[in-house]
């Protein structure tokens, strides 16, 4: 199978249903509008499947090239061209972009169906396609660079979607410019790459760097490395960039699992994935990256304990998951990296899109201590849900248990502090997570009273005023609750059987590793897939299991045995409790520190100051005093057009004249 | 090829004819309109000849060379290369957009209006084609009393204090330089670029060894003032603020690359081992320009002081690309002057439609405008990633460029100015904030009719370019770089023969 892919046309089928649903969707019906979105997404997905079924044939021929569309920048000897490829790790994510992509657009036609704006919805949804699936076809760090502003782009257009409220659209910019942080890094970065190497095509790169050896210090591509990570850290929310992520939840609940929980978000995770030949010869950079993300995933669990918010539980659950990844990675392990990237988008973006029914059954509630009790009301979502917690907490042979053994096993390999962390981490995602099944399915239903005066004693934790996030107000909260429709129903299924099976199907973590090791082996001595030494992958998975079952029974303890008990840790933590509460205040140090200080800085000094006290005064100073030396020349700003043209055509002629002197003098 | 012999000439005074015919009309203001308009289309499109034609293994071309008067030995020499080509478009371009963009908001007489309008885009198109440097002067002030009226006649509340101020400032800077030209003059009896910067740097001229570092200055400080360069832009947003629209897009959108195309052309040019020299402390004053510019505009309350602040910060990068003396930084720079045209014009133009229906640029006086005018603020989401550089669009390639450029001859410089990629974000997005989202919190706001068909007439062509600038920049870039290339080659070498040491900067 040699013939031409067309890869550039699978990013461009989303396009084209964005540019009809943004320029005609007003004056469509809405059955029209889900038509093109759903094609737009579905026909990329389609071609996707078709190149599986290709599969055998193409996977001598990878990573396949295509250059169809040519050059897009060339200036001096740097060029960067439209070139999209695909090998191993992007067929990997293009399956689990366009697959998630299309069940969460069938979802949000159910969910979205009453909301005005609805072609916009749409139009944005797709167009987030569009530059996700650059980002992952593209053939060099520019072109990725496209996508990876680009679904910054469409993440702060749906982020505020709700425009009209001021913490989405506060939330919108944030995600934005906390990712243009990140970007600064990556930037510099590329300019490193370009400095020293000449290029930013991922072939020419890594024959540029594979012969280089792996560096003993610090050097060059240690920094280039860390970086890098720096543009992860704002796309994937690590820290210190996570800030932006728990905010995104002001959008609609399709897009918190399509762009913030499956896919955007996991970008950072493939980029550096993608940048293995890189970091396998930086050890500083790739501790630099294990390091950040186990300090993210222990720190974001711990915040996850507290939230009330169903939606931001699942947030910080993201955070702390995507730290996870990067664990991986920094082991050198990038396929359990990508792995858990893949496993986690089955069960994170069902749990998302399944808080989502929860939050449409009950008419825009999200806050869970007025949940409880709802498993009978909703039992499809209740089981569908219960498939998630179950995978991401650990639950043997699901797909969360094959991808976090495969981290943390590796993880054990390399580092016990950071392998104690992460198992740690195990226990508390297990905790929180039953904590959410048990608070929104089991019990009673809290009163809407029980609720508020619950609510009174955290008042900061959550902006309450804003309740029924999603404009889902549909006057029926205290209500019975309902099931969805089919819509959003049908989507719940597959991915709860993806997150039963997805790890086991793919044969578990040695199974893709194997699939991905002709990219993450190149330029290595030995296969990656093959390590020895340490605790047995067997004993890793027992201490996890058990880190499993602690959670749950904590969980079950605290919030179905003995209720009143929480609220007594809380009392009796005192600061610490009010810490986590308040997510360790984290925000409000960033305004303090960096954000006010800059506003007052640029408005007193600079402006104020500087511009106007300084130099404007001088200047102002001097025309004074120039004015008054030159009384009779003031009468030139006549402002009558006939006399400037006058002083002008007067000053040619005594130019011209000095200069006819000085011709004739010579 | 008679054509392409006259093909300037007709380009650059066409629109000074038109006026002179517009003078004669009477005060009907429809038929002025519409003649104004007719002008400067018939402009543009006679202008898009020169791209279509342009050769870019060649120099200066369509190139006038005639004797215009002999004593002194002033010639009318009129050519353009890569690097003229497009800024001649870019104004053929933007001048009938500004026409239509005063459609009806002319407060006084609209005759006078039009006629400064099309005079100025002679003496603008004049700057950009002049090889003779009496002739490159003498279109240089020419551009200020057009521009100066506009301001002073058809400005805002404060327009006459603005206008002296824009006045005084690039006039008083210019005296440095037409010094400069004079000496130069002197030394080698020719006003003609090629010849004079053959002599200088042949290194014939007697004297020039001391004279170079204060010739090179002089044209600095006025191309400086004109960017503006930090510290001397405090000229800029008052002119803007007190601008009619036009004015302004043309202020903005041309007249500061008039600097920008200075710097390269006659201190790069001319004096290639001052530049290599100077180089640090300008891309410092760059450097600081983008940061400074970015970070007062974060704080501004009025619309347009803040996108006159992020000129000077846009600015700033163009300037820093060039005295990066490398293919991808002047490349870049070249490229931006064009893309802040695009981009800062349409925000303007945007602003100007606010402006229209409520008399007003406080940002707080907007709020919520989304949801009363949807059609707007689609555009104006548009033209803001535009202007904060998002890939696809225009912006991004030439701040790629120049900040890559700029990495590779000083890393710390590429470091600190790709900072304003993130403030540029910052303070676009909080404009945009709070002029668009939440509520809509003035009621008077309430009923602001959305975009008009002719206001739209304005932005989709800006909106057209900035998306084709964006994707295609290679097919505009292989026509500026060979003459970036030529200037920094002929520098390179110069200052190679002059300067041994200091080769190595900038790098490739």
């Amino acid at each position: 199978m040699t013939a031409n892919l067309h890869l550039w046309l699978i990013p461009l089928l989303p396009l084209l249903g964005a540019a009809i649903n943004g320029a005609f969707g007003k004056r469509f019906s809405r059955q029209l509008v889900s038509a093109v979105g759903l094609a737009g997404s579905g026909a990329a997905f389609l071609y996707a499947l078709w190149i599986a079924s290709q599969y055998s044939a193409l996977a001598t021929a990878m990573p396949i090239v295509d250059k169809t569309l040519g050059t897009w920048i060339k200036a001096g000897t740097f060029q960067a061209d439209f070139a999209f490829q695909l090998d191993q790790l992007s067929f990997v994510m293009l399956l689990i972009v366009t697959g998630v992509g299309f069940l969460i657009h069938v979802y949000s036609v159910g969910y979205m169906w009453e909301e005005s704006g609805y072609y916009r919805f749409f139009c944005y949804l797709n167009l987030f396609l569009f530059f996700m699936l650059t980002l992952i076809l593209a053939a060099n760090y520019l072109l990725m660079f496209i996508g990876w502003e680009g679904v910054g782009l469409a993440s702060y257009l749906l982020i505020g979607f709700y425009f009209t409220k001021d913490s989405a659209a506060n939330a919108g910019k944030k995600a934005f410019i906390v990712n243009r942080i990140g970007d600064f890094g990556f930037l510099i970065a590329l300019f490193l790459l370009i400095q020293h190497f000449g290029t930013l095509d991922f072939t020419l790169l890594a024959d540029k760097i594979v012969p280089l050896g792996s560096e003993a210090g610090w050097g060059l591509l240690s920094s280039i490395g860390v970086l890098l990570m720096v543009g992860a850290a704002g796309k994937s929310a690590q820290i210190p960039l996570y800030v932006w992520l728990p905010d995104a939840m002001e959008g609609p609940t399709p897009v918190s699992a399509l762009i913030h929980a499956a896919t955007m978000v996991t970008a950072g995770v493939y980029m550096v994935s993608r940048s293995h030949v890189i970091f396998d010869r930086a050890p500083q950079a790739l501790l630099v990256v294990a390091v950040i993300g186990c300090a993210t995933a222990f720190f974001a669990a711990t915040i996850g304990i507290c939230q009330t918010d169903i939606k931001k539980v699942l947030a910080y659950s993201t955070v702390s998951q995507l730290g996870y990844m990067f664990l991986g990675c920094g082991a050198a392990a990038y396929s359990a990296g990508v792995f858990h990237l893949m496993t986690h988008a089955f069960f994170k973006g069902l749990l998302f899109l399944a808080a989502g029914s929860v939050i449409h059954s009950l008419g825009g509630e999200q806050d869970m201590r007025r949940m409880g009790g709802l498993r009978k009301e909703i039992p499809w979502t209740f089981w569908t849900m219960t498939a998630g917690t179950f995978a991401i907490a650990g639950f043997p042979f699901f797909a969360g248990y094959y991808s976090k053994d495969m981290i943390l096993w590796k993880v054990s390999q390399h580092n016990p502090i950071l392998f104690g962390f992460g198992l740690l981490t195990a226990f508390i995602t297990s905790f929180y997570m039953f904590r959410l099944w048990f608070m929104t399915f089991f019990g009673e239903r809290a009163t809407a009273e029980a609720g508020h005066g619950h609510h009174d004693q955290a008042p900061a934790a959550h902006g309450h005023d804003d309740h029924g996030h999603d404009g889902h107000g549909h006057g029926h909260a205290g209500g019975h609750a309902h099931e969805s429709g089919w819509l959003m129903l049908f989507p719940l299924v597959v991915l709860a059987i993806l997150s039963v099976i997805g790890g086991w199907m793919v044969g578990g973590g040695e199974g893709f590793a194997k699939f991905l090791s002709p990219v993450f082996s190149v330029g290595l001595a030995a296969d990656p897939t093959e390590v020895a030494g340490g605790m047995s992958e067997g004993f890793v998975s027992a201490l996890a299991t058990v880190a499993f079952l602690l959670g749950l029974g904590l969980a079950w303890f605290l919030y179905v045995r003995r209720k009143n008990i929480p609220a007594q840790i809380a009392q009796n933590l005192g600061g610490i409790y009010s810490a986590v509460l308040n997510k360790y205040w984290v925000d409000e140090i960033y305004a303090t520190v960096i954000v006010n200080p800059m506003m007052a800085i640029s408005r007193t000094v600079l402006w104020q100051g500087i511009d106007r006290k300084v130099i404007d005064a001088t200047l102002d100073d001097a025309a004074a005093g120039a004015n008054q030396l030159s009384g009779e020349v003031r009468k030139m700003q006549s402002g009558n057009i006939r006399s400037y043209a006058a002083w002008v055509a007067a000053g040619a002629v005594l130019v011209v004249g000095y200069m006819m002197w000085m011709g004739a003098a010579r | 090829m008679s054509l392409n012999n006259s093909i300037l000439t007709l380009v650059t005074f066409l629109p000074l004819a038109g006026a002179v015919l517009l003078m004669l009309f009477p005060r009907r203001d429809r038929d002025i309109r519409w003649f104004a308009m007719a002008v400067s289309v018939v402009t543009f499109i006679l202008s898009l000849h020169l791209p279509a034609h342009f050769d870019a293994s060649k120099g200066f071309q369509f190139e006038t060379n005639i004797p215009w008067i002999t004593t002194p030995n002033i010639h009318y020499h009129i050519a353009i290369d890569g690097i003229s080509l497009w800024l001649v478009v870019l104004t053929t371009f933007l001048t009938p957009l500004c026409v239509l963009v005063s459609w009806k908001n002319i407060h006084g007489e609209a005759k006078e209006f039009f006629v400064l309008l099309l005079a100025l885009e002679t003496a603008m198109i004049g700057v950009f084609i002049s090889l003779d440097m009496f002739l490159f002067y003498v279109f240089w002030e020419s551009t200020l009393i057009p521009m100066a009226l506009l301001i002073g006649i058809y400005g805002h509340d404060r327009r006459v204090y603005a206008a002296v101020k824009f006045f005084l400032y690039t006039m008083v800077a210019s005296v440095f330089m037409l010094a400069a030209i004079l000496w130069l003059y002197g030394k080698t009896g020719s006003f003609d670029y090629t010849v004079v910067q053959a002599a200088i740097h042949s290194g014939q001229i007697e004297g020039l060894g001391y004279a170079a570092v204060w010739l090179f200055l002089g044209f600095f400080i006025a191309f400086a003032v004109k960017v503006p360069l930090f510290p001397f832009h405090t000229w800029l947003p008052d002119a803007h603020v007190e601008a009619p629209t036009a004015g302004s897009i043309l202020l903005a959108g041309v007249l500061l690359k008039m600097g920008t195309y200075g710097l390269l052309r006659f201190n790069v040019g001319f004096f290639p081992e001052q530049a290599h020299i100077h180089a640090p402390w300008i891309m410092a004053l760059a450097v600081i320009g983008i940061i400074y510019g970015a970070l007062v505009a974060l704080v501004q309350p009025n619309l347009k002081k803040l996108i006159a602040y992020s000129s000077v910060s846009h600015l700033g990068f163009v300037v820093l690309g060039i005295f990066a003396l490398n293919t991808a930084g002047t490349d870049g720079a070249v490229y931006q002057m064009l893309n802040h045209g695009v981009s800062t014009g349409a925000l303007f133009a945007l602003a100007g439609i606010l402006y229209d229906r409520r008399h007003t640029y406080e940002i707080k006086e907007f709020g919520g405008l989304a949801s009363v005018m949807p059609r707007y603020a689609t555009l104006f989401l548009f033209i803001t990633l535009s202007s904060v550089g998002l890939p696809l669009l225009n912006g991004f390639v030439g701040e790629f460029l120049i900040l890559s450029g700029a990495f590779s001859a000083k890393a710390l410089y590429g470091v600190l100015a790709a900072s304003g990629v993130i403030l540029s974000a910052g303070y676009l997005l909080w404009l945009y904030q709070r002029v668009f989202f939440g509520k809509v919190t003035q009621p008077v706001n309430l009923t602001l009719p959305d975009i008009t068909p002719r206001e739209q007439a304005v932005i989709w062509p800006l909106m057209a370019a900035a998306l084709v600038m964006g994707i295609m920049p290679s097919y505009f870039l292989q026509q500026i770089e060979p003459s970036v290339v030529g200037t920094l080659q002929s520098a390179a070498a110069t200052a190679a023969r002059v300067l041994p040491a200091i080769t190595s900067f900038g790098g490739r």
